[in-house]
């Protein structure tokens, strides 16, 4: 069990009659990119909350660095880093103040906070900026900056929820050189896109529709599972036979 | 609790407020406004009332009666009426509260020791000031006669006599001015509002602006989030509470009578409960638009009506009296008159200082819970 980082069995979450997310298991290793691909309304959103424990599952389980998200949410709380759709920063607070705070939140020892806000600092490339408004920043500096203040603590684990949504191309490109960074740190990245080029830089991906995980692999096992040559065929492909299945 | 948590939550709560002077500003000048504003408009004492007379009679007893109305305060003559018409016309364009008609025969009816008649006409619109004014007229009348009547008893060699002579002594607002009595309770209106406002806005926005499922991923307790906020806008509401004790004390010329100390702690006390209220809707709501309005309307109009601030809650329903147990702004107004204008202690306003922390704990603890159940 200790070499998965998330371990998910027979997840189902409903809203109502509504089901999100719908009998979904799988597991993620230790220092794996891990993928949640599809189109909005699929539950990638959903499934990551519930593994940050900001939503209770309906039925099944989930495991979060060894953590049961619904008995011990505080525990996962403080062994991952989560970053949402919208960079949760604070417009009207400094680079160093947002860093500062979510220091402070995140319990990081006093000793290790000047390292820890040098490294956010380095790695969202703000070096010398420390006392801008956040509200100035570009959304590419936004966005590495939000990684940084999420990864202050070091957490094993770390939920990106479409980390890159409005970001442009350049950005985001440099923004998976970090990520790659930190998975060969050995931190798990667990990240939900919509962009197939993103996609392709995962290590394993899980295709999710509707609420259900209609296929699971790395990007070269799906495509030639399918017989397709890029990701936005399996992708489309997939889609449609499930389509094609359920009627 | 950490508190380390609870200072990193503090100190940006403190960093976003010097970042909007604006509110800041607000904040600062709107408790400083509606004391200014209440405290000069909000009277309740009437004197100078506009009088119209008609005088029927037109003798030296009725001219003596006109003059005394004449050196009332309480009384200006603003229309002297020769047809009922003019009299009626001077009430109905409200230009007299009260008209004064002396009826033919007053002056030797009175020396005759017969009923003399005078009658008074109000305008009865404002029920308040017209009953204060009747008093005031019906004495003066009253006084006048008993007077006129023994001096004449004493000409015609009769004793003099004495009637029952009242001595009366008004405790704790010896002037009878309303603005004593009106000023405390200002301070608790204007404190309830400005505390439950400033807390309205602070978690809706971060619900808003999406930093709340940042922090709800985080390690960060709905008690050390809550409090950490409260700490900041409580500096605020405190300072409030000074500016206005010193607008009252200095500028109103309101006696405090008690002790500094416990109207600071009792204040502390209020403004807990308020604030923890602002913040309650805050959470419930999630949306600033919603949470301002229900804070406005859930602190303004209870304060203001069921507070005892200025109607008496002892002259309400009993269901009224009832639904104004809940109202902290009630208890404070108690303490604030209390330390105020009587400038008693502890021993006798300790039931409403309980009543404060009870008010303030429950309304903090729902908060938390209601976080929580976000949370889950």
């Amino acid at each position: 069990m200790s070499e998965f980082s998330v371990v998910i069995e027979h997840l189902t979450k409903r809203f109502g009659t509504f089901v999100a997310v719908d009998n979904v298991t799988l597991n993620v290793g230790k220092g794996e990119i891990f993928g949640f691909l599809g189109p909005n309304g699929a539950g990638k959103s959903t499934t990551i909350r519930i593994l940050c424990g900001l939503l209770a599952p309906t039925s099944g389980k989930a495991i979060v660095a060894g953590y049961n998200v619904a008995s011990d949410p505080e525990l996962v709380r403080a062994n991952i880093g989560y970053m949402s759709q919208r960079f949760s920063l604070y417009d009207d607070l400094t680079v160093a103040e947002n860093i500062d705070f979510f220091s402070g939140i995140y319990g990081v020892a006093k000793d290790k906070r000047p390292i820890r806000k040098q490294y956010a600092l380095d790695m969202s490339g703000l070096v010398g900026r420390e006392d801008s408004m956040t509200r100035t920043l570009p959304g590419g500096l936004k966005q590495r900056l939000a990684l940084g203040c999420a990864i202050l603590h070091e957490p094993p684990i770390i939920f990106l929820d479409e980390p890159t949504s409005g970001v442009d191309p350049i950005a985001r490109r440099s923004f998976w050189d970090l990520i790659y960074q930190l998975s060969e740190a050995g931190q798990t990245v667990f990240v939900t896109t919509h962009y197939m080029d993103e996609a392709e830089y995962c290590h394993r991906l899980a295709l999710m529709y509707k609420g259900k995980m209609i296929s699971l692999g790395t990007p070269a096992e799906l495509k030639q599972a399918l017989g397709k040559g890029s990701m936005e065929e399996v992708f489309v492909e997939s889609i449609e036979r499930e389509e094609a299945a359920s009627v | 609790m950490n508190f380390r948590r609870w200072w990193a939550v503090t100190r940006k709560e403190f960093l976003h407020i010097v970042r909007d002077p604006l509110s800041l500003y607000m904040a600062l000048a709107i408790p400083l406004l509606l004391l200014l504003l209440f405290g000069y408009a909000l009277s309740l004492d009437v004197d100078h009332v506009p009088t119209a007379v008609y005088d029927l009679d037109r003798s030296s007893a009725s001219r003596e009666l006109i003059e005394q109305f004449k050196g009332s305060r309480y009384f200006d003559i603003v229309a002297s009426a020769s047809t009922p018409d003019e009299l009626n016309a001077a009430i109905d364009r409200g230009k007299a509260i009260i008209g004064v008609v002396i009826q033919p025969g007053f002056g030797s009816d009175l020396k005759g020791g017969r009923e003399a008649k005078v009658q008074l006409i109000l305008d009865g619109s404002d029920s308040n000031t017209a009953s204060i004014a009747l008093g005031y007229a019906q004495s003066l009348v009253t006084l006048y006669g008993i007077e006129v009547r023994a001096i004449a008893r004493e000409r015609l060699g009769a004793p003099k006599v004495n009637s029952i002579d009242t001595r009366i002594r008004v405790v704790f607002n010896s002037d009878l001015k309303s603005r004593n009595y009106i000023v405390p309770g200002l301070i608790a209106v204007i404190l309830m509002i400005i505390a439950a406002v400033l807390t309205s806005l602070c978690v809706a926005r971060e619900w808003e602006n999406g930093s709340m499922e940042q922090l709800l991923s985080t390690p960060l307790r709905p008690v050390e989030f809550l409090l950490g906020k409260l700490a900041a806008y409580f500096a605020i509401g405190m300072i409030d509470m000074v500016i206005c004790i010193v607008t009252g004390v200095f500028l109103f010329e309101v006696p405090l009578r008690g002790s500094a100390v416990l109207l600071i702690a009792s204040s502390a006390l209020f403004c807990f409960g308020a604030l923890c209220w602002g913040i309650l809707l805050s959470t419930i709501t999630r949306n600033q638009v919603i949470a301002y309005q229900l804070s406005m309307i859930s602190s303004f109009l209870p304060a203001f009506l069921l507070s005892g601030f200025i109607y008496s809650i002892d002259n309400m329903p009993p269901v009224i009296q009832l639904v104004s147990r809940i109202v902290p702004a009630r208890y404070f107004v108690t303490i604030l008159k209390g330390i105020f204008l009587k400038g008693v202690g502890i021993q006798i306003l300790w039931a409403e200082l309980l009543a404060l922390l009870l008010y303030g704990s429950i309304v903090f603890f729902i908060a938390v819970r209601k976080m929580r159940a976000k949370v889950a």
